[in-house]
């Protein structure tokens, strides 16, 4: 297993967030998270960078225990988010923005990185010299899944790539998830739109108030009746 | 132009720029942290006073300054190693009064390592006044605007071409997102409080040969400098440096042309006015954060 998570629990202040997580992610897979708003999703995937503290439980990552590992050092593992809300450094421009997703790699593996990514979202290229702020919410989308593919990453989390985006860019984005899973990419997705991140998914954890309450592969949480009713509004 | 406009304001530049430094290590440490840190005057008075001390015991201006430069910017590393950085998940008010602090604790200390009293600093070369349009300029005026001159250069390819600088600037805009990509933003911190002590000790050095120094020479230059981030908007640089270079010519002009026993208050009148009218400052960013 590449992602190996046992007992996982965090709290704001003391309310509890999330406890008793275990879940697994295998070298390869794309597994998906869905649960409903202030389930915890956002929470637990800011917990395996290393952005919000975690109060019980362990983390391994290729065997290795990173529980208590800072966030750089996770990123430097290969461990890279791509977060909610895109998160985008507005005032620098979409280069920069870039150049910084591989801030931990050599000038030249980002080089090379930045070339692929103009490939993959030309747009980017057009606009690498504007400010990252004056990109349209899906471009944005874009830029932020580009600065993380720059970190090289061994495992990406991806939250709520989808998110507040116009039907035509959602399917976009999920072609786009669905190109990285067929170039072998570790994937896992936390996205709202329950169906279509079901749907992508080899296996899928469904996350209730900070719990694990169902699991299973895509296609049979896709059929789950608990599932289509909370979660696929049938 | 009559000349004695042109003395007020090239006498306003020189202190201007003075200003300008301070805002601009207030600026750098608030971007890094939402900090305001009320100890920048200090590293301006231990800039100027470990000057003096060097140069008392025999070492040229070419060793002296450098040292006391490092010796500020040492201060400062340690100021935040170990009185910001042990209480990192304190709120930002904790940490400023944390500074606040610190700035009561570095003046005590300044007073006993050295002492009370005034101490002048020699011109770093000579004191023969330039003539410019009716005016006079001292060498060492041009000095502060050049090195001034120098250091904004210096700031601006720093945080526009060098990736550390981009990572510092880009830890102001969205602290997650720097985490995210692997930006260590303690480090960012810690740097933070170096380079701004170290800018602060540059200011404290180049005025003392005009103004003299001494252990408490770092309240009234901090407020000014403080005044002049907030005029200019906080945590802008160009805004730093346009706010600091206003400041300085206004209160020149002000002592100039009205009268000296209010040059003091122009600052605070400054602050106020800003804060009533302009809260963001000239350069600042506009309205709340977006959530």
């Amino acid at each position: 297993m590449m992602l190996e998570v046992e007992g996982l629990a965090s709290r704001y202040g003391r309310i509890p967030a999330l406890s008793g997580i275990n879940l697994r992610v295998g070298e390869g897979e794309l597994v998906s998270l869905v649960g409903a708003n202030g389930a915890g999703k956002t929470t637990l995937l800011r917990a395996l960078s290393g952005v919000q503290p975690v109060s019980a439980g362990r983390v391994h990552f290729e065997g290795e225990d990173i529980t208590a590992a800072a966030a750089e050092k996770r990123v430097r593992l290969g461990i890279v988010q791509v977060p909610e809300g895109r998160q985008v450094f507005a005032p620098l421009s979409v280069e920069d923005n870039l150049r910084l997703g591989a801030y931990l790699r050599s000038k030249a593996e980002a080089a090379e990185s930045m070339e692929r990514i103009y490939a993959m979202f030309p747009v980017l290229k057009q606009k690498r010299r504007e400010p990252a702020g004056a990109l349209s919410g899906g471009q944005q989308q874009m830029l932020a899944m580009g600065r993380g593919l720059m970190a090289l990453p061994r495992l990406l989390l991806l939250d709520e790539p989808s998110m507040g985006l116009a039907p035509k860019l959602v399917e976009e984005i999920f072609a786009c998830v669905r190109a990285l899973k067929s170039a072998k990419t570790t994937i896992f997705l936390v996205d709202q739109n329950a169906r279509a991140a079901l749907a992508v998914a080899d296996r899928a954890y469904v996350l209730e108030t900070g719990r694990i309450v169902l699991a299973g592969s895509g296609a049979e949480l896709l059929e789950n009746e608990q599932v289509k009713e909370a979660y696929l509004g049938l | 132009m009559s000349p004695q406009f042109v003395q007020y304001l090239l006498t306003g530049l020189t202190v201007g720029a003075i200003y300008a430094l301070v805002a601009l290590g207030f600026s750098i440490i608030f971007n890094a942290s939402h900090v305001i840190n009320f100890a920048q005057g200090e590293f301006v008075m231990i800039g100027g006073m470990a000057t003096v001390s060097l140069v008392a015991v025999g070492l040229p201006y070419l060793l002296a300054i450098p040292l006391a430069i490092a010796t500020a910017a040492l201060v400062g590393l340690a100021l935040e190693k170990f009185a910001v950085e042990p209480a990192r998940d304190a709120s930002v008010v904790t940490l400023i009064i944390i500074t606040i602090g610190a700035s009561m604790f570095l003046r005590g200390l300044a007073m006993l390592v050295w002492d009370k009293n005034l101490h002048a600093l020699k011109p770093i070369t000579g004191d023969k006044p330039i003539a410019i349009a009716g005016a006079t300029i001292l060498p060492q005026s041009v000095w502060v605007l050049g090195v001034t001159l120098a250091i904004v250069v210096a700031l601006s390819w720093f945080f526009g071409r060098t990736l550390l600088g981009k990572a510092m600037l880009a830890t102001s805009h969205n602290r997650l997102a720097a985490q995210l990509v692997g930006i260590n933003v303690r480090m960012v911190l810690f740097l933070s409080f170096g380079l701004s002590a170290a800018l602060g000790a540059i200011a404290g050095i180049l005025i003392a040969p005009i103004t003299t120094t001494s252990y408490d020479v770092g309240v009234m230059l901090g407020l000014k400098g403080f005044a002049a981030a907030i005029l200019g908007g906080l945590g802008s640089g160009i805004g730093a440096v346009i706010g600091g270079l206003v400041l300085g010519i206004v209160e020149t002009m002000s002592a100039g042309y009205l009268s000296s026993a209010y040059k003091d208050a122009i600052a605070f009148v400054i602050i106020l006015v800003v804060l009533f009218f302009l809260p963001s400052g000239l350069f600042g960013k506009r309205g709340g954060e977006r959530v």
